[in-house]
């Protein structure tokens, strides 16, 4: 049953020994200690655990550890790089485009898998792309101004 | 109360009635004797190394209080907020405090820490005085370092002059520096959380990592109120590694592996038997369940003037019946703790509004001394007031006490949590008012109400009379109750200012100039004249089609005018919010960014609480179990949001949680009527709401 599973994670490759079925957030979380990711739901309605499998955005707590073999994951701890944030992470500090904070490791993964395809978007793009992620203390306006300016940043001035 | 003589109350030190509540009600923050320790030493320390931490009992749930709190430390001590470590909420460390809730922190605990870091200053000053051999007046402070003026090479530390010890010096109360002399108070600082929460290094209860930690679910019943009987456990302990805890009604399935512990109970490998009645009542028979219960019950709780000889000088009277639904808190994280017991001692990491709450209510729970109990809150993934109360920490620290030394989070699921909340109640308010002949006087309010109390029912409005009536009985509620962000608040102005908006309606005035003839405070007049200049407005009376609605607010000092515009599709009855504007006087504030992130989530939040938030239940079943039916406002939902602050000369803060929470349903209520001449009445006002409202409107 604990066959074991081999994928890239934030760039580095691991190999883990659980269940092919089990939700790839408790592995994340439980098994490789990568606690940015969060559990918000467990049905696929928050965004909270939101991550990226082949740069896709994919929602953990609905992808069974199987589905991601060979694959490449990023989580929101594989965003930066020698201390330097990645744009989306950069707009979302400078706009406080969060507040308890439990959104946003998964609006992050899903804002940066969107703007890696369509830095140019519109906002009603990024309202229409952002629509699968809750905000509970209400940084929607914040979040959409950051999406925006990390888009900008990533050469797709409008 | 009328608002003058209450505000004079405030000012006169008599905070308690504030929390007077009846049975039955929403209670509102707990009371609890304590007080703020004197010693300054209590909320700062200073390290060898010169370091600054500031220790307060107050968490932080998203809020801000990490970063404003830092800020006052850092106005006083000449500092940078970023060199100002914050430990929060952790009852061994940090001194007494109230719950982080009701918009307390500003009002109480700002200006306690803001006196401490001074007499901070003013101590080092004069340490430094002598270690330099210069007076004070002669003296520079900056960044943790004090020179002579005149001769900078003559200069000592913090930490040279602390030594790392306590300050023994005592100057009793230093007036804190002038407003004028201020140089971080009303300016933007970064927040002090965002890198953390940025990277997903922001550690909440449930990414506490101890080794050996057990993940502990337990059986709950099928309805609110009913209580484990038997329980077959005997399948699941077949799963490799799983334990049950049992201490009396409470079940646990433990495991090392949290998605496996939830299985066993997923997959009925636990079967329990419970017992307990269930109300026969649902979400739509509530209202008359309400009504009915609290009829016998009701009393005066606010009377003044003659309401008959008013209904006789009235030429225009409006009835109106307002009603809520019961609504979550649905914090995006669940409630979640962890509990260890060790050495006589339990300690749970928590995530809690109330670590002081928490830890007399765990010390209760399992009969120890308050000393044997430490709460050390997390990041907060939001509270609203559903973390106020802390039955998910009971729960993590009973199961531990029977597995000495061994880690147990106990993190509630989305049905979970949606099952055990403290809802903001359902509440009905029935309402006869009426204006005179000039259209400038209320001759008489009425209001008959069941579900929640008198809480900021008044506003400064000129009411000739004036009569609420709230019952006192005790369970009053089918499902359980707690404090939802301005508890009662939202509930009375969504009724007083729909009426007030039927009242002008129905007298052919606008709902500015009504407003204007009732307003008796300065302030709340001024705050009205920016609100519709800012959003430029030109009043008419409704509806005219445009679809924008006015509502005012309060929660204690602190006032709010919203302004809605929405647009309506008759067809489906849908309502889109198209820009919402608050103006908001809170007095002095400190953080004007934090501020403004507070207002635009209230807004944001109660989109949802006037549109789509409402548990739906069947006795003490919740029908909801996750976000495919509890629904949130999502980013399709938000509109345009502006938010502009009074401009003032107090140095008094009043916290600004609440404040814009209050008035966001009557404003869009006020919207759907502008907009469409349906006067929608009941919150959430759902899609098959605004339909039946609209079929109520005369054909023109």
């Amino acid at each position: 049953m604990n066959a074991t599973t081999s994928f890239t994670l934030n760039g580095k490759p691991v190999t883990v020994a659980s269940p092919r079925d089990r939700m790839l957030v408790w592995v994340l979380r439980d098994e490789l200690g990568l606690t940015g990711t969060k559990v918000g739901c467990e049905a696929g309605l928050c965004g909270a655990c939101t991550v990226l499998v082949d740069f896709e955005a994919v929602l953990s707590c609905s992808t069974p550890l199987g589905d991601v073999a060979g694959k490449s994951v990023l989580t929101i701890e594989g965003l930066a790089h020698d201390g330097k944030l990645n744009p989306v992470q950069e707009a979302f500090q400078d706009h406080h485009a969060f507040q308890c904070g439990y959104c946003t490791s998964g609006m992050i993964m899903a804002a940066w898998a969107f703007l890696k395809k369509k830095p140019k978007a519109t906002r009603t793009e990024i309202v229409e792309a952002m629509e699968g992620n809750i905000c509970r203390c209400g940084a929607h306006v914040r979040i959409l101004d950051a999406v925006e300016t990390a888009g900008k940043a990533m050469g797709g001035a409008r | 109360m009328r608002r003058r003589d209450f505000l004079q109350g405030v000012a006169a030190g008599t905070l308690t009635f504030f929390f007077a509540t009846p049975l039955g009600a929403a209670p509102i923050v707990p009371t609890r004797p304590g007080t703020y320790p004197e010693d300054f030493n209590a909320y700062l320390k200073i390290s060898a190394d010169g370091r600054v931490s500031c220790l307060v009992g107050k968490v932080e749930l998203g809020q801000g209080a990490m970063t404003v709190l830092a800020m006052l430390v850092a106005e006083e001590l000449e500092l940078d907020p970023a060199q100002v470590d914050m430990v929060l909420g952790d009852t061994d460390l940090c001194p007494w405090d109230m719950p982080t809730g009701g918009s307390l922190t500003m009002w109480h605990t700002a200006p306690v820490l803001r006196g401490a870091a001074a007499e901070a200053r003013a101590v080092l000053l004069r340490m430094a005085s002598k270690a330099l051999g210069a007076p004070v007046s002669g003296l520079t402070l900056k960044d943790g370092a004090i020179w002579v003026k005149e001769t900078p090479a003559r200069r000592t530390t913090f930490g040279e002059l602390v030594k790392g010890r306590k300050m023994e010096r005592h100057l009793g109360k230093v007036k804190p520096k002038s407003l004028s002399d201020c140089t971080l108070i009303g300016r933007r600082v970064p927040r002090k959380d965002a890198l953390a929460k940025v990277t997903g290094a922001a550690q909440y209860a449930g990414d506490l990592r101890m080794p050996g930690t057990l993940h502990a679910c337990v059986l709950r019943p099928p309805a609110q109120g009913q209580t484990l009987v038997t329980a077959d456990t005997s399948a699941a302990e077949r799963v490799p590694g799983v334990r049950i805890v049992r201490d009396g009604t409470l079940l646990a399935v433990l495991h090392a592996q949290p998605d496996t512990a939830r299985k066993a109970l997923a997959l009925a490998l636990v079967k329990g038997t419970f017992e307990g009645p269930e109300p026969d009542v649902d979400d739509v028979r509530i209202y008359q369940y309400l009504v009915d219960k609290a009829a016998p019950g009701q009393r005066v709780v606010i009377s003044r003037g003659d309401i008959a000889a008013g209904e006789k000088r009235a030429a225009t009277v409006v009835e109106g019946e307002y009603r809520n639904a019961y609504e979550s808190h649905a914090t995006l994280e669940p409630h979640t703790s962890v509990a260890k017991w060790e050495e006589g001692r339990m300690t749970v990491w928590a995530s809690t509004q109330s670590p002081f709450v928490f830890r007399d209510a765990v010390a209760e729970a399992l009969k120890l001394g308050q000393d044997k109990v430490r709460i050390i809150a997390q990041f907060v993934g939001g509270g609203f007031g559903g973390k106020l109360v802390g039955p998910g920490a009971i729960e993590a620290a009973r199961i531990a006490r029977q597995v000495p030394g061994v880690p147990i989070q106990v993190a509630w699921n989305r049905e979970e949590d949606l099952f055990l909340d403290g809802y903001r109640p359902a509440a009905v308010v029935k309402l006869r008012s009426g204006l005179d002949a000039g259209r400038g006087a209320i001759t008489f309010w009425d209001s008959t109400v069941a579900g929640v109390s008198q809480g900021e029912a008044e506003l400064c409005y000129d009411m000739q009379s004036n009569r609420y009536q709230a019952p006192t009985v005790p369970g009053l509620h089918p499902l359980k109750v707690g404090a939802w962000r301005a508890p009662n608040a939202h509930t009375n102005a969504f009724a007083r200012e729909s009426q007030l908006d039927a009242l002008a309606a129905k007298a052919g005035l606008d709902p500015v100039t009504l407003r204007r003839r009732l307003i008796t405070d300065a302030r709340l007049l001024r705050l009205l004249d920016l609100a519709v200049e800012t959003f430029g407005w030109e009043p008419a009376p409704g509806p005219t089609g445009r679809g924008i609605g006015l509502a005012c607010g309060a929660w204690r000092q602190g006032l709010v005018v919203a302004l809605a515009q929405v647009t309506v599709d008759k067809r489906t009855g849908r309502v889109k919010t198209e820009r919402f504007l608050e103006a908001v006087d809170v007095g002095l504030v400190v953080n004007p960014d934090g501020a403004r992130q507070q207002v635009e989530g209230a807004i944001t939040m109660c989109i949802g609480q006037a549109l789509s938030e409402e548990i739906h239940f069947k006795g003490g079943r919740i029908l909801d179990k996750n976000f495919d039916t509890y629904l949130l406002p999502r980013f399709s939902a938000i509109p345009r949001i502006q938010v502009v602050f009074a401009g003032t000369d107090t140095s008094v803060t009043q916290g600004i949680g609440e404040p814009p929470v209050v008035p966001v349903a009557a404003a869009l209520a006020n919207a759907v009527f502008d907009a469409t001449g349906a006067r929608v009445t009941h919150v959430p006002f759902t899609p098959e709401r605004v339909l039946a409202a609209l079929k109520l409107v005369p054909a023109s």
